[in-house]
């Protein structure tokens, strides 16, 4: 596994572990490299144990590792629980003074924090800059890229506060630099070249996504993790034609979303598992109405509260089957921050085109772990109403009716307040004309009509991702936030002597089974590695293709999957 | 010029013989005609239950969702075009049961909306159950025991500070159809609670009864619709004597007008261009 540099910032909720985490990332995303980065904290606001890992790299690099470089302890307990994480040749900071932790030798690098943060700056609140400042220069990178990263987030906190922390920054730069040069056996400098990659995690793609595809409005109640998604929206509600509600509760917003979509507008809701199961009966609603809707799913372990801020796949057969009845809907699951981006602005099309509610399924992981992207080209975002009329359109129609009966079961969609037209629909089964019926007849001309759109909406699905390689013994397969640990396991197993390829879905339903069939059906394994105790993409792949998956790599604890944890499994639990 | 015929029924109506809703839909034509809204200039929305039928027998633009959504639907429908005029339409399950926490959410943001109630003080499609707002102690089969205390709507609306809250008999079809034209040309939201007897489920409050206990607040000297306490009070009564009219009315600025994206048009016209983004992507550079 190719990584130059592993750093972990660790300690309690309020010590700003996130924050320094962050700016650490983005000051490697500066000079030039590749960085993934995530956090895993606790569902509190102060104390408790936090932190965020950064990795670095000079090329892609999707998910995390287990080894650590650096680790930086804002307090005693980050070292009781991380140290064993440490490669040989890393180096510890942590501040001897504060901790009373008493340790020797090469590893263990003690910087006095808090002195040199109330010496330079006189503010103990500014420890976690010093300490990040130290492992910038522990690694001989560049001071100016830190200090440049530093004054943009703090900005908005006026100029002393800025200034105190490029300060803080330098201090513990500088201290790195005088007593720890040499003893990280990584240095890395910037790479040359300017760099215009951004650095974003999956909930910021998805919101961006959200913005470029034309979203006008979101309705929502915060719920982990999704609520950023909300809060992106509702910052642009300025500068920037959409509208952000935050509402009474999730059954509002779903059915605010649809009140919207029904009269023109691109909307969606973002939400977690048990905001959903409010959302459900709307979703049933948008099915029924065909009414567009994008509802973003962002898993986390449950069943009911779960585990708030942890991640899992477990709602990949809710996704499927959530509402009462039957109706057409769609299921894009993205793997990267990249994908996610595109995945949203896709949502939206096919939302419109087949007049039906589409679920984006991501979940924790890959919601808050950031990944360094090329910058998204918004020349590439196609935006495609589908059959909305336009007013010539609908002039040129004696009589509309909202749900004519078609063959592609589409039909020519106006909007209330077009011309003079009519735009009737019902949650009822109704006829074409959307007016409420009990007859056999209609019933089933339009209950049929609904679903065929799954017929023409199976050629807008693209097929899942397959790394082949020769002579492959398995093939591992995934969905979803899985895809860098799985990519990189594989890889971690040919360094091995093992070839594995690689099957991964990141649009799910209707089910790709033609490309899961083949890519299954000459292969000697199989072997479904996900976030879930049940095995529910096996569970579908059997279901849509008849094909049993040889086993399961399942992982149920609400931590993400790394390749090196992937790769021990497969070997104590298969090979 | 608007007719009442371009309001007739659009399908077979059907409700009971001698059913309160007929009055509601008389008087709501007129005011529609009085007020000479063409019906494609209005959307309707609805949820379930008699009461929300009531735009399938008539024109207009039509949503009719689920059961107690009707206001979170109307309120994505408002801010997607707030040209349309919309009314939403409910019966006393629907708006003071399942639906009454987006009541008073909707009554507290103040959207440009008129909401008809027809509260029957029972479920009539669902065949004569207590609703939020049958008399205590009124026995049907699912509270062999007796309902509990009724929801206020009026005093409910109130502490919402509801900008418009009115209460009309079905009996009383031109004093209905004056406060639904008020309700629509206010500019917030308008809550009319209509008093309607269900002449299948509801033994009790019957036309008679009503008749006998309303009386309208604007026939009592000194009543001022914008002082609150005094509205407090009259939501207050219940028994011999029961207030209709105008409750309440207070200007306060509208939810939707505050709103940025509206400012220009509305959000329907707005076009989509992913490239006024690019500002949005510096911001993670």
């Amino acid at each position: 596994m190719t990584s130059l540099l592993n750093v972990m910032v660790g300690g309690e909720a309020g010590q700003g572990v996130q924050s320094v985490g962050f700016i650490m990332a983005k000051t490697f995303t500066r000079g030039g490299y590749h960085v993934f980065a995530d956090q895993d904290y606790e569902n509190r606001v102060r104390g408790g144990h936090n932190f965020f890992r950064v990795r670095v790299n000079a090329g892609e690099v999707l998910a995390l590792s287990k080894e650590l470089d650096i680790l930086v302890a804002l307090n005693k307990e980050t070292i009781d629980l991380h140290h064993n994480e440490l490669k040989d040749g890393g180096v510890i900071i942590f501040d001897q003074e504060q901790t009373k932790f008493d340790a020797q030798g090469e590893r263990f690098f003690n910087v006095p924090l808090v002195r040199l943060a109330e010496d330079a700056v006189k503010n103990k609140l500014m420890t976690n800059t010093v300490a990040i400042g130290a492992a910038i220069g522990l690694c001989d990178y560049d001071f100016d890229l830190l200090a440049a990263v530093l004054r943009e987030e703090f900005e908005r906190h006026g100029q002393k506060i800025t200034e105190d922390n490029v300060s803080a920054g330098r201090v513990g730069f500088d201290f790195a630099r005088e007593h720890g040069a040499q003893r990280l056996s990584q240095q890395i400098q910037p790479l040359p070249g300017i760099n215009k990659r951004m650095l974003l995690n999956g909930n910021e793609a998805l919101a961006l996504g959200a913005m470029a595809g034309g979203c006008k409005f979101i309705s929502g109640y915060p719920m982990t993790p999704a609520s950023p998604i909300l809060e992106y929206l509702a910052d642009k509600v300025r500068h920037y034609d959409v509208v952000a509600m935050h509402v009474e509760d999730e059954i509002a917003a779903m059915n605010m979303a649809i009140g919207a979509a029904y009269t023109g507008i691109r909307a969606m809701v973002a939400t977690s598992g048990g905001g959903f199961c409010l959302m459900v009966e709307g979703l049933a609603l948008a099915g029924m109405t065909e009414t567009p809707i994008v509802v973003v799913l962002g898993q986390r372990p449950g069943p009911a509260t779960g585990m708030p801020t942890r991640t899992e796949q477990g709602e990949l057969w809710f996704a499927l089957h959530a509402g009462h009845g039957e109706f057409s809907r769609v299921i894009l699951a993205p793997a990267t921050a990249e994908e996610a981006f595109s995945t949203m602005t896709k949502a939206f099309n096919l939302a419109e085109k087949y007049q039906t509610p589409v679920i984006v399924l991501t979940d924790h992981h890959i919601a808050t772990s950031y990944a360094t992207v090329e910058r998204f080209n918004l020349k590439h975002v196609k935006i495609d109403r589908g059959q909305l009329l336009s007013d010539e359109e609908l002039s040129q129609l004696d009589d509309y009716i909202r749900h004519k009966v078609t063959e592609s079961g589409i039909s020519p969609r106006a909007l209330p307040g077009q011309g003079k037209t009519l735009v009737v629909t019902d949650s009822d089964e109704h006829d074409e004309a959307g007016h409420l019926i009990e007859d056999a007849e209609t019933r089933n001309q339009q209950n049929l009509k609904r679903l065929r759109k799954l017929d023409s909406l199976k050629f807008d699905i693209n097929n899942p991702k397959l790394h082949k390689v020769l002579n492959a013994e398995f093939t591992l397969i995934g969905w979803g936030s899985t895809y860098g640990a799985i990519r990189e396991a594989a890889e971690l197993l040919k360094e091995g002597g093992i070839a594995a390829n690689v099957l991964h879905l990141s649009e799910i339903w209707p089910f790709p089974t033609e490309a899961v069939s083949s890519a299954l059906n000459n292969s000697a394994k199989t072997l479904t590695i996900e976030s879930n105790a049940t095995a529910q993409m096996a569970q579908l792949i059997r279901r849509e293709t008849g094909h049993k998956v040889s086993g399961n790599i399942l992982k149920f604890d609400g931590r993400p999957f790394s390749p090196e944890e992937i790769v021990d499994r497969l070997k104590k639990e298969v090979f | 010029m608007v007719t009442v015929e371009d309001y007739a029924e659009s399908i077979p109506i059907a409700w009971c013989p001698g059913c309160g809703n007929f009055a509601i839909i008389q008087a709501l034509r007129k005011a529609l005609v009085d007020l000479e809204i063409e019906p494609h200039q209005i959307l309707f929305v609805s949820g379930i239950g008699q009461a929300a039928k009531l735009p399938h027998y008539t024109h207009g633009n039509v949503f009719n969702g689920l059961h107690g959504r009707t206001l979170p639907a109307a309120t994505g429908a408002k801010i997607a075009n707030h040209e349309l005029i919309v009314v939403g339409i409910d019966g006393d399950g629907g708006a003071y049961g399942e639906g009454i926490g987006h009541l008073l959410a909707t009554m507290r943001r103040n959207i440009n909306m008129t909401y008809m109630v027809h509260n029957n003080q029972v479920y009539g499609l669902t065949k004569g159950q207590a609703s939020p707002t049958s008399d205590l102690g009124f026995v049907t089969k699912t509270t062999p025991l007796g309902a509990s205390q009724p929801v206020n709507p009026l005093a409910l609306a109130l502490a919402s500070d509801a900008s418009f809250l009115a209460r009309c008999f079905a009996g009383d079809i031109e004093h209905l159809s004056t406060l639904l034209k008020m309700g629509i040309e206010h500019r917030g939201f308008a809550l009319i609670d209509i008093l309607q007897p269900c002449v299948s489920f509801n033994h009790k409050n019957t036309y008679q009864w009503y008749r006998e206990r309303v009386y309208k607040v604007e026939d009592e000297s000194g009543y001022d619709p914008t002082d609150k306490i005094a509205a407090f009070a009259r939501a207050q009564e219940w028994g011999d004597r029961i207030p209709i009219g105008l409750i309440y009315r207070k200007e306060r600025p509208v939810y939707e007008e505050q709103l940025p994206a509206l400012k220009e048009m509305t959000l329907v016209k707005q076009k989509i261009d992913p490239l006024q983004f690019e500002a949005l992507l510096d911001e993670f550079v």
